[in-house]
């Protein structure tokens, strides 16, 4: 009797959760392969086949931006580690209390903003007109306006600010759990800086590491307003295609073999990721 | 030939943090092989003390030597001591091997070396072949015994120990102590172990040093500490004792006539009490220097009623409370047939003038 209630309470506790993955991702997911299999044939005629994965390979253009969408969002990934991890260091391990919060929140602050306000920011900074071209004419150091936006490293910017937070937070959340008498201890016995990082401090902040670059990758990859407006047109990201054939051309079954495409390529970085750092998902997701 | 240094002097030693001096002008010396305590009431400055020998802070004043070289301005991983953490800060990413084998790495020796080294020390400490097992497959008292062999693997000429045992229960403790004790002398290796825990400090040491705020009330053997204390601070804070106030009324060379607030009179044998007529004065009385009797007169003898028996097998106390309302803290041997005391009984104390402690009372 007290079990029969308890389970009808794990149930209708359950159902949310359920409902939400079933009807917002599953059955979609499940329409979208359907669409993505079926071959127009001819008005309102269609054959199931494979050929619009097979349009992906033979069409260069299609398979290079997706390999270059991969691989800048990679680089971004790396690039927001290396500037997150001393951040994140320095707010878990060199400030105390007050500062602490307060450095803390001021990384917080810009994501109160949306995404698009904050890119049209950087819009503002790097245009033709904008501050810095303005600002470096003005020292003398340019002779004529300066265009900073549309290409690569504007989007490298773009997204590196856009995703650093999810970088900093399970790394401050990591690093704020490694007691600091392992750090004395490993000075204590004759560590340098370096060797104290690599043998002590990376090892502990590892699943953080993890979640963090999972977190970062699968935002850039995902991405669609910063490489459009930082990128400009030519942005040639893979969301912005998967857009154009859904939107632009109409072509809703290249569109839906596209996204599954995409969604496979983020699954096979990531389990790559975990493999190569050896942590689990699980692990590294119930850490922060 | 020269004079061995001894492994670890400090010389005015003195810490300030703003306007606070949390170590006062300390001066101590500690010969090769023994085995130093520092001990202390939280807060005293001793963890201070400790980390500024480690290195992790620097003296305002004072010089620390060891082997006879100034370590002022040497950092932490240069120096040739090693120290057991409060929480051990053993490394959970590494399994013991790793551990143990961390400063070797550090200070560039090849992999067959370290391995060997590693396992001579496990073995050395009682663990030998575990070196392949996580740090959360060993026990509380294992751990203890890693986090040493992690630092003697180096060699160090002073290891710093910071109240590891503090972590453990009762009887592992008790365990840890001898244990402890009897490795320090196999390593015939200085330690310098700090604790508020006077019975870890007279269990196991050479030499105590007493630490009251940043200073050091006296310094000397376990046996000296307990039965001598040279201050009223330590005889309070070494061992049980009943601190009685009173007022100093005749002095007949070393023998002083003190009248409590309250009570009656006592006769103490101090020989160098420096006390004169008048002066206010603490005595402080060990339970066990109390005598129990159920019938008495002469010198030191009161009579009282049992207020209260603590049992605790060979350490019981009784509670006594004497005519004019005093508690009096007396040890009760489980052997006699006093034994059998209970509350209500009316019972008399006696002590010998020579085992009672008095000092001036001080900021009166």
């Amino acid at each position: 009797m007290v079990s029969d209630t308890s389970r009808l309470g794990f149930y209708l506790l359950l159902a949310p959760i359920l409902l939400w993955l079933i009807v917002l991702i599953i059955l979609p997911h499940i329409g979208l392969f359907i669409v993505s299999i079926s071959e127009k044939i001819g008005p309102r005629e269609y054959e199931t086949g494979f050929d619009n994965y097979a349009a992906f390979f033979t069409e260069p253009l299609y398979w290079r931006t997706f390999a270059r969408t991969a691989i800048m969002s990679i680089l971004a990934t790396a690039l927001t580690l290396i500037l997150g991890f001393p951040i994140a260091y320095y707010i878990a391990k060199l400030t105390r209390g007050r500062t602490k919060t307060t450095l803390f929140l001021m990384c917080m602050i810009p994501f109160w903003v949306s995404e698009l306000v904050r890119t049209f920011g950087w819009m503002i900074l790097l245009r033709e007109t904008g501050v810095i071209s303005n600002a470096l004419q003005y020292l003398g150091l340019i002779d004529g306006p300066v265009e900073m936006l549309y290409n690569d490293a504007a989007i490298m910017v773009g997204l590196v600010y856009t995703s650093i937070l999810f970088m900093v937070v399970p790394l401050v959340t990591t690093l704020d759990s490694l007691d600091d008498s392992l750090i004395e201890a490993g000075y204590d016995l004759g560590g340098t800086s370096t060797s104290i990082m690599r043998e002590i401090v990376i090892p502990h902040a590892m699943p953080g590491i993890v979640s963090g670059c999972i977190v970062v990758f699968m935002l850039s990859l995902g991405n669609y307003l910063t490489p459009i407006l930082l990128g400009g047109k030519d942005s040639l990201w893979f969301t912005g295609m998967i857009y154009t054939q859904f939107i632009t051309r109409f072509n809703w079954e290249l569109g839906s073999a596209f996204g599954f495409l995409l969604l496979a390529l983020s699954s096979l970085v990531v389990f790559a990721g975990l493999k190569l750092s050896r942590q689990s998902l699980t692990e590294t997701m119930g850490r922060t | 030939m020269s004079v061995p240094h001894p492994d670890l002097v400090c010389s005015d030693l003195t810490k300030d943090f703003d306007a606070f001096r949390a170590v006062d002008h300390v001066n101590f010396e500690v010969p090769q092989g023994s085995f130093f305590s520092i001990l202390g009431p939280s807060g005293c400055g001793k963890t201070t003390l400790l980390r500024m020998i480690a290195g992790f802070q620097s003296p305002t004043s004072g010089d620390l030597r060891i082997k006879g070289k100034s370590m002022i301005g040497v950092p932490p991983n240069k120096r040739p001591v090693s120290m057991v953490f409060q929480h051990l800060a053993l490394f959970p990413t590494m399994n013991i091997g790793d551990n143990v084998g961390f400063g070797l790495r550090q200070r560039g020796f090849v992999k067959s070396e370290i391995k060997t080294r590693v396992e001579q020390v496990l073995e050395r400490v009682g663990l030998p072949g575990v070196s392949q097992r996580r740090i959360d497959q060993i026990s509380g008292g294992q751990k203890q015994r890693v986090a040493i062999a992690r630092c003697m693997v180096l060699e160090p000429d002073v290891l710093l120990l910071d109240e590891p045992l503090g972590a453990l229960d009762l009887k592992l403790r008790e365990h840890m102590k001898v244990e402890l004790k009897s490795l320090q002398a196999a390593f015939n290796t200085t330690f310098v172990y700090i604790t508020h825990d006077q019975s870890e400090a007279l269990v196991m040491s050479d030499n105590i040093a007493v630490m009251n705020n940043g200073q050091f009330e006296q310094i000397g053997t376990p046996h000296d500490v307990y039965h001598a204390p040279s201050t009223a601070f330590v005889a309070g804070f070494v061992g049980d004792a009943n601190k009685i106030d009173a007022k100093v009324t005749a002095v007949n060379g070393t023998v002083l006539t003190l009248a409590p607030d309250s009570g009656s009179e006592m006769k103490i044998d101090a020989p160098s009490s420096g006390l004169s007529v008048g002066q206010r004065a603490q005595v402080f009385l060990r339970p066990e220097a109390i005598e129990l009797a159920r019938a008495g007169d002469g010198v030191n003898v009161s009579g009282g009623v049992v207020e209260s028996v603590l049992f605790n097998g060979a350490n019981s106390s009784v509670t006594i409370k004497d005519q004019s309302g005093n508690l009096l803290k007396v040890a009760l041997p489980q052997t006699g047939d006093l034994a059998k005391l209970r509350k209500g009984d009316s019972v008399f104390t006696r002590w010998n003038p020579k085992q009672a402690r008095c000092y001036p009372m001080v900021g009166t």
